[in-house]
């Protein structure tokens, strides 16, 4: 970043134009979880400048290297600049051509770094990470938010997937979940999530990352049920005059 | 090694395509005293000579640790190798920091063999004069390298440097295909034997002597003396030629010491003619 080291206060408005101070296009939650052979990760394909809900097409989880897997929620174009700085990371790792490899674990610790150190110079990537991966056998699964907070767990959200998915991964998570039912699982959250949170779209992938390597599934819509009688006559009981 | 019009600088070539000043670096590694090092599939074993200058000073120190996976012995010019092994601990430290895990070792050799090739391309500068052998561990197993002051490094089975180092290679040459079986005892009393071959007059003592292990589920430590010295006792290392053992704490006895190798230590300018 170009800047003129004295006229440049940290929070000056000179500064401004050139510091994230707010998100316009952002992706929702992510969703992701650990199962028998790896992580399972799930993301709507939207991206809703403000409450618009203006592209129904977009791929919130990408490929790192041979082991790792990336799903973002927040702003895209902060996502796109990360997708940069791995890209090029995972380059120089391959150009060393020497059998060791970035795991994930590296990829999370870098990540965090990254997002730490640009929220310590008030110019936030504003996004919440989500980062999976297999590596020899261990399986890892971790998160990083926009102000540099990290943890690994064994199942994780981002946004309000942290408010309706955590509790339901929370009550019927457990260690070696076959592949079918750490889909069905995440479908139950992303169900929640598509009913109750509005920037929601209905078009989303599943990933799923092993040993053998990353499969990112075709983008696929969740059954929904809305005949419930209430919604039937929304106002009985509560009439208003319009 | 002669002296000739070609070898002033080390951006000079000869005519038969040597760089002399890089030759007379590998010199000043075969000076020092020797550091020895081998390794199994789950271990690396680091052992040297150390002398002191004189009775009354402390030993040099020739054995680092790196990072907890890592460390090294080194033979020549010892302050070079100290702000080798600075330079390791920086970038160990710095990975780790940034990445949570620790450096693989080939790419930290990698590194130093880099750093000590620009040495070998700039007029201003001179070589290291300093080999280091680095014992790691990492993902893909146990690790051998000798970092060489012209920039080269290679990974072996097991390796000897500095002063009669074709001593201790003579004693290793027979052995060394056993050594990826061989467990962590007996890889030690290896390193001990090959120690001692390089010493001529001199009983194998812990005054003589530093032992470092790393290992599977083992961090990069040195031996304490006492340790050392029970390993010594149980394997009997006795001086065949039943000269007579001098008083144990003598490190250099007064039956004439070795002279030229002897006097020719890490410090004192190795050339010539």
């Amino acid at each position: 970043m170009e800047q003129k080291p004295f006229s440049r206060g940290l929070l000056s408005s000179e500064a401004d134009s050139q510091r994230t101070l707010y998100p316009y296009v952002t992706g929702t939650s992510v969703v992701a979880l650990k199962y028998k052979d790896g992580i399972l990760m799930a993301a709507d394909m939207g991206g809703s400048y403000g409450s618009t809900l203006r592209y129904k097409t977009v791929e919130r989880m990408k490929s790192i290297g041979k082991h790792s897997l990336l799903g973002a929620s927040g702003e895209l174009s902060d996502f796109q600049e990360i997708l940069r700085y791995l890209d090029e990371l995972i380059l120089y790792d391959n150009m060393w051509d020497d059998g060791n490899s970035l795991g994930p674990k590296e990829v999370h610790s870098y990540l965090t770094r990254v997002m730490y150190n640009r929220r310590n110079k008030f110019n936030p990537l504003w996004n919440s990470l989500v980062l999976g991966g297999v590596k020899n056998g261990q399986k890892y699964l971790g998160m990083v938010s926009m102000i540099g907070v990290n943890f690994e767990d064994d199942h994780v959200a981002t946004g309000f997937g942290n408010h309706l998915a955590r509790p339901i991964l929370r009550e019927e998570w457990h260690e070696n979940l076959s592949f079918e039912d750490g889909v069905k699982l995440l479908e139950k959250c992303m169900r929640v999530l598509l009913y109750r949170d509005r920037s929601a779209v209905n078009k989303l992938q599943i990933a799923k990352i092993t040993d053998e390597g990353v499969t990112v599934s075709q983008p696929y819509s969740l059954k929904t049920f809305w005949g419930f009688s209430a919604f039937s006559n929304p106002t009985a009981g509560a009439e208003g005059s319009w | 090694m002669f002296r000739n019009q070609y070898d002033t600088d080390v951006t000079t070539w000869s005519p038969a395509g040597r760089l002399f000043q890089v030759e007379y670096a590998m010199e000043a590694v075969k000076q020092g005293s020797a550091a020895i090092g081998l390794r199994s599939k789950t271990h690396v074993v680091l052992a040297c000579v150390n002398k002191a200058t004189s009775e009354l000073s402390s030993h040099q120190k020739k054995i680092f640790k790196v990072d907890d996976h890592i460390g090294v012995a080194i033979a020549g010019l010892t302050a070079d190798g100290r702000v080798l092994s600075r330079y390791m601990r920086n970038e160990c430290i710095n990975y780790n920091f940034t990445y949570e895990s620790p450096l693989p070792v080939g790419r930290l050799v990698v590194q130093l063999a880099d750093k000590a090739q620009v040495c070998t391309q700039r007029s201003w500068k001179r070589p290291y004069g300093v080999g280091v052998l680095v014992a790691g561990l990492d993902e893909s197993g146990a690790h051998l390298y000798y970092n060489c002051p012209s920039g080269n490094y290679f990974e072996y089975q097991a390796f000897a440097i500095g002063s009669r180092w074709q001593a201790a290679m003579t004693y290793l040459e027979p052995r060394f295909e056993n050594f990826m079986d061989s467990s962590r005892e007996d890889l030690i009393k290896d390193a001990l034997i090959s120690v001692r071959e390089t010493l001529q007059e001199e009983k194998l003592q812990i005054s003589v002597c530093t032992v470092a292990v790393v290992g599977v589920g083992e961090p990069f430590h040195i031996l304490d003396q006492e340790t050392v010295r029970k390993l010594i006792d149980t394997f009997e290392i006795v001086r065949e030629d039943g000269s007579p053992a001098p008083e144990p704490g003598d490190a250099a006895p007064d039956l004439g010491e070795a002279a030229p190798a002897a006097a020719a230590e890490e410090g004192a300018a190795p050339m010539d003619i």
